[in-house]
């Protein structure tokens, strides 16, 4: 990638095809509660129990969210948008921060089944990464990933992380047990990799 | 039956703040001890702190979700530890977190015994399909007590820890149902 990557001039929230914005209260209820009905987004997304959940239920979470963002700084929240209508597609955030171990969790999301396949998740990874290591300055993150997720472990892999825990038979879907997969990513691998 | 709350050396207890406070305020000045918990900075703390602490973990412990023990010795009945679990209701998954403060018995067989007993609870008495833990590659006495007791290693993840300036690796463990009733051999569960 080019070497703008690492300029003070590079902005942090814009990508090709998406932006990074802030929660909208007005619009992204409704959007979100949508993917909640789409059960294979949420085993996808998710190891709680996949269920439906209205646009009241979704504002009431995004108001507890940014009030832990208020209060613990240990996690930042992205809605990603479409550039073209600013529409909400999907969901970025690094949490569980520990300051003193440089360390952070990342989840990631694109909602509806209409806006996968077509690269918005990997411009997303990139931006998120971009904003660990360049501005938070976090030495690793680390991401969970139930093995049945193919597209997520082949995603994590393009990215350069590495499979460090497979934690066995963790998860019970459809009367069976699958692993949990933790990937992590260092700093200097990122590095190198973005620079490539 | 077997007795779920006695092994070979200790005993568990329910969990007394008052008690508990009393002791981990000592327990804790001790840096080493602090840094085997986990990975948040170590930190000097009140009894008063660590008493509200543990008293809103006993209201939490009327969860089915969360179980909480103290462990005491047969021998003296000396309050040396404690043990903690988290249960994933749905995936039937409960996570250890588990201490002992007492420096005196470090190394002597106790830490392995509440182990065990922890493991009978949660496998004969909570019915989970496995149990995990997690610990920082600078403890290599817990690891040895963690195999012992039938952790497997699942992997680790590297760096994760900033300790005596330098990286260390998360060690990440777990033990299935089907590997924990092999073990028992027999024996009544």
């Amino acid at each position: 990638m080019e070497q703008t990557m690492f300029d003070i001039q590079t902005q942090l929230f814009e990508g090709r095809d998406i932006r990074f914005g802030p929660i909208d209260y007005e619009k992204d209820p409704q959007i979100e509660s949508r993917w909640t009905h789409d059960s294979d987004f949420m085993r996808l997304y998710d190891v709680e129990p996949a269920r439906p959940m209205s646009p009241a239920m979704v504002k009431k979470r995004y108001e507890k969210l940014e009030k832990e963002i208020e209060e613990a700084k240990n996690l930042f929240y992205f809605a990603i948008r479409a550039r073209e209508d600013d529409r909400l597609i999907g969901k970025a955030l690094i949490n569980h921060i520990e300051w003193s171990n440089g360390n952070g969790w990342i989840e990631l999301g694109i909602g509806s089944a209409d806006d996968r396949r077509k690269g918005y998740g990997a411009q997303a990874l990139q931006m998120l990464l971009r904003f660990a290591f360049a501005e938070l300055n976090l030495f690793r993150v680390t991401a969970r990933v139930p093995e049945y997720n193919e597209a997520a472990i082949a995603l994590l892999k393009k990215f350069g992380f590495t499979e460090e825990v497979r934690r066995r038979q963790a998860l019970e879907r459809d009367g069976r047990r699958w692993d949990l997969l933790v990937f992590g990513l260092l700093k200097d691998e990122w590095a190198k990799q973005a620079q490539a | 039956m077997r007795n779920l709350f006695r092994g070979e050396l200790v005993r568990l207890t329910a969990e007394d703040p008052e008690v508990r406070a009393k002791i981990e305020v000592h327990w804790q000045r001790d840096s080493e001890y602090r840094r085997f918990l986990d990975a948040e900075p170590a930190m000097v703390v009140s009894e008063k702190w660590l008493k509200d602490w543990f008293e809103k973990r006993t209201e939490e412990g009327f969860s089915p979700s969360r179980y909480v023990f103290s462990a005491r010795t047969l021998a003296e009945d000396k309050l040396i530890g404690f043990f903690s679990l988290w249960v994933d209701l749905v995936h039937r998954e409960a996570w250890v977190g588990i201490g002992i403060g007492e420096r005196e018995v470090w190394g002597k067989g106790y830490g392995t015994d509440m182990m065990k007993l922890c493991l009978r609870y949660a496998f004969s008495e909570l019915n989970v399909h496995r149990v995990s833990l997690g610990l920082m590659d600078y403890n290599p006495r817990a690891l040895r007590s963690y195999e012992k007791a039938g952790f497997r290693l699942e992997g680790r993840t590297r760096g994760d820890v900033q300790r005596a300036a330098r990286r260390h690796d998360s060690l990440w463990m777990g033990i299935l149902r089907e590997e924990w009733l092999a073990m028992q051999d027999g024996e009544k569960v």
